[in-house]
């Protein structure tokens, strides 16, 4: 089965035009979660999302309410939401942001509750300028309608929550990097340990830094209950995820999804979601999670969307983005563009990063414009080596985050797939898709 | 004197008091400044400094690092094309090599009119409309060779002036109410951890002499 019949988690509202509005989300069913939770204790409510076995869904795939238990109980703590979504090819944060800014607004407000926080700050990218607008608008109408601010619903429960925009840095999407930011400053990732923000955040105190599509459940999963949403999906994958297709599919496009239960070939193939390949192409190869994860083939297109299968597969789900490739795409040239946005990216900080991204960069690029030599693909290998040792998965790290050991999966597994491709760059003298 | 316009001072000022600590309206002042000039200004920067309590160098800085903070003037439309993975795979660089040629300058060059900066960007996060194009931040949706010289000649004629503010100008809705959760415990709490801060500070002092 291509879909399963699972519910609409996150994606229920979509269909309608005005779904970032108020009166809509009211219509929909909106703020009853927050409203139920209010009338359980927070750890009840904490208990619920820990039954959920919610893994967070920025790419890391860390279980939330583990995140939450790590949390210091002291009077200054922040509640962090990342909404700084740059991770190429992924487009499902920016879809809930715009679309459903008061379900993300209030699985933020469920969660501050459970943490019993009294400041929340929801960090969205800054190239999202109506995603701002919307959720900007959202929190004033949460404001007025009494469900954000002091004593919300005549609780007793008083926070706020401040919209927060970034600048344009993809590395921000880091979260020790995305407070750093927070605080005004360059997005430098900090040294760890200590590995939590939980442990030091912002403004070194207590934080817990949750992705907004993980949010986006927390609503869903307190009126459900945590047992209902463990009960979707399989094994350590539970609930639904949304998947951000890209590429040469006849439908790109976002796909709410039940984990594990569909594969790969349904999400490209299936009539109700991809469409099958563009044109009369065939399949490539496709990046499975986000630029950051090595490439699968053909070959792999059986593998269901879980954490754990694509993970023992030699990958990761990681953001949830598939990036579709058909049989005309260039290797080469995905792949440079790939290593060329690290290196625009790389904040600068470690020197295997830093200096290895441009020196991979320039040397794919001589390669796709004809000037490579037949040795240039071992020094590819022997430069990733230097920032990832081994060029192992999962891989292994010289710097202080993980950007640097996310640039050389599409390089060694794409020279892995297809050195053939890279050898007639360099025997012919240039791309022969040109 | 205040370079900031008299209601973007009021806005910075209540931006400031919505943080623990004023250093974190750094970013959302310099998104204000950029809604008045376009780029940010040196005047602007020194402003932003003084209402954050850190030296124009730090804000200096800070926004160098972002690549929507502009240190240098910019055209009234920054018209960004993505060429990331994609858009790449949908003909962008093709379009990039098409807007390069239409407006007479390279990716990050300013039209001698200042009606236009092209910038080849990455990922924009709307990848199911390839190849991505924003203007200002605005969204276009995928764009061909012949619908980007239309785009281009709305945004000459002032037929988009509604949807696509100035550049610099991100989020029109503003914030409707300051802080109004009790934040007694937090501030408590925050005066007590300075106070040991200055505390370990005065002893290590001590130590020294």
């Amino acid at each position: 089965m291509a879909v399963t019949d699972a519910p609409k988690i996150m994606t229920a509202r979509l269909g309608y035009e005005d779904s970032h509005t108020l009166e809509r989300y009211l219509a929909t069913g909106g703020y009853e979660g927050l409203r139920k939770a209010l009338t359980m204790t927070p750890e009840a409510v904490a208990a619920e999302v820990d039954a959920a076995s919610l893994l967070g869904r920025g790419g890391a795939g860390f279980p939330a309410g583990r995140k939450w238990s790590m949390l210091r109980k002291n009077p200054v703590t922040y509640l962090v939401v990342n909404g700084d979504e740059s991770e190429p090819a992924t487009f499902k944060d920016h879809m809930l942001i715009e679309h459903d800014p008061h379900q993300i607004l209030e699985g933020t407000l469920i969660s501050a509750y459970a943490l019993q926080v009294s400041q929340a700050f929801i960090y969205i990218r800054g190239e999202f300028a109506l995603g701002l607008e919307r959720m900007q608008e959202a929190l004033n109408e949460a404001y007025a309608y009494g469900a954000v601010g002091a004593d919300i619903f005549g609780s007793g429960f008083s926070i706020d929550v401040v919209v927060h925009p970034g600048a344009g840095a993809y590395i921000c999407g880091e979260e020790t990097a995305l407070l750093e930011s927070l605080e005004g400053k360059r997005g430098f990732p900090r040294i760890k340990p200590p590995y939590f923000p939980a442990a030091i955040g912002l403004y070194g105190e207590p934080t817990v830094v949750n992705n907004v599509e993980t949010m986006a459940n927390v609503p869903w999963i307190v009126l459900n209950g945590g047992a209902a949403f463990a009960a979707l999906g399989e094994g350590r994958s539970t609930g639904t995820r949304l998947f951000a297709l890209a590429g040469h599919v006849r439908k790109p496009g976002n796909y709410e999804l039940e984990m594990v239960k569909t594969t790969f070939r349904d999400l490209i193939y299936a009539p109700v979601l991809g469409g099958g390949i563009r044109g009369s192409n065939t399949l490539k190869a496709f990046i499975p999670g986000g630029v950051s994860s090595p490439w699968f083939g053909p070959d792999q297109v059986d593998l269901p969307l879980g954490q754990d299968e694509v993970g023992d597969a030699g990958s990761m789900l990681g953001s949830g983005s598939v990036v579709v490739m058909d049989s005309a795409t260039c290797i080469v040239r995905a792949a440079w563009r790939i290593t060329k946005f690290f290196f625009r990216e790389s904040c600068g900080q470690c020197t295997p990063c830093r200096e290895g991204s441009g020196w991979l960069e320039r040397i794919m690029y001589r390669i796709e414009t004809g000037a490579g030599r037949e040795e240039d693909l071992d020094l590819l290998m022997d430069l990733c080596d230097n920032i990832s040792p081994g060029v192992l998965w999962p891989p292994q790290q010289t710097t202080i985050c993980v950007l640097g050991p996310s640039i050389p999966p599409s390089i060694s597994s794409s020279i892995r797939m297809f050195r053939d491709e890279f050898l007639v760059h360099v025997k012919e003298g240039g791309c022969p898709f040109d | 004197v205040s370079h900031l316009e008299a209601d973007l001072r009021e806005q910075a000022q209540a931006l400031v008091a919505l943080y623990p600590e004023p250093r974190s309206a750094l970013i959302p002042l310099c998104h204000l400044a950029q809604e008045q000039d376009g780029w940010l200004r040196p005047e602007a920067i020194s402003e932003i400094a003084e209402l954050c309590g850190v030296t124009a160098a730090e804000v200096r800085g800070t926004a160098s690092f972002y690549d929507m903070l502009h240190t240098e003037p910019v055209g009234t439309y920054v018209v960004s094309v993505c060429t990331n993975i994609a858009c790449l795979l949908d003909g962008a660089l093709e379009l990039l090599d098409h807007a390069e040629s239409e407006l007479g300058v390279r990716a990050g060059g300013t039209t001698p009119d200042g009606m236009f900066t092209l910038e080849e960007s990455e990922c924009l996060a709307d990848c199911d409309r390839t190849p991505c194009v924003t203007v200002n931040h605005r969204y276009m949706g995928g764009q061909t060779a012949e619908s980007f010289d239309s785009l281009l000649a709305d945004l000459r004629s002032g037929a988009l002036s509604e949807t696509v503010p100035h550049h610099g100008t991100l989020n029109r809705v503003r914030r409707s109410v300051g802080l109004v959760a009790d934040r007694s415990a937090i501030v408590a709490e925050r005066a007590a951890m300075a106070e040991a801060e200055a505390e370990r500070a005065s002893e290590k002092e001590a130590e020294k002499a």
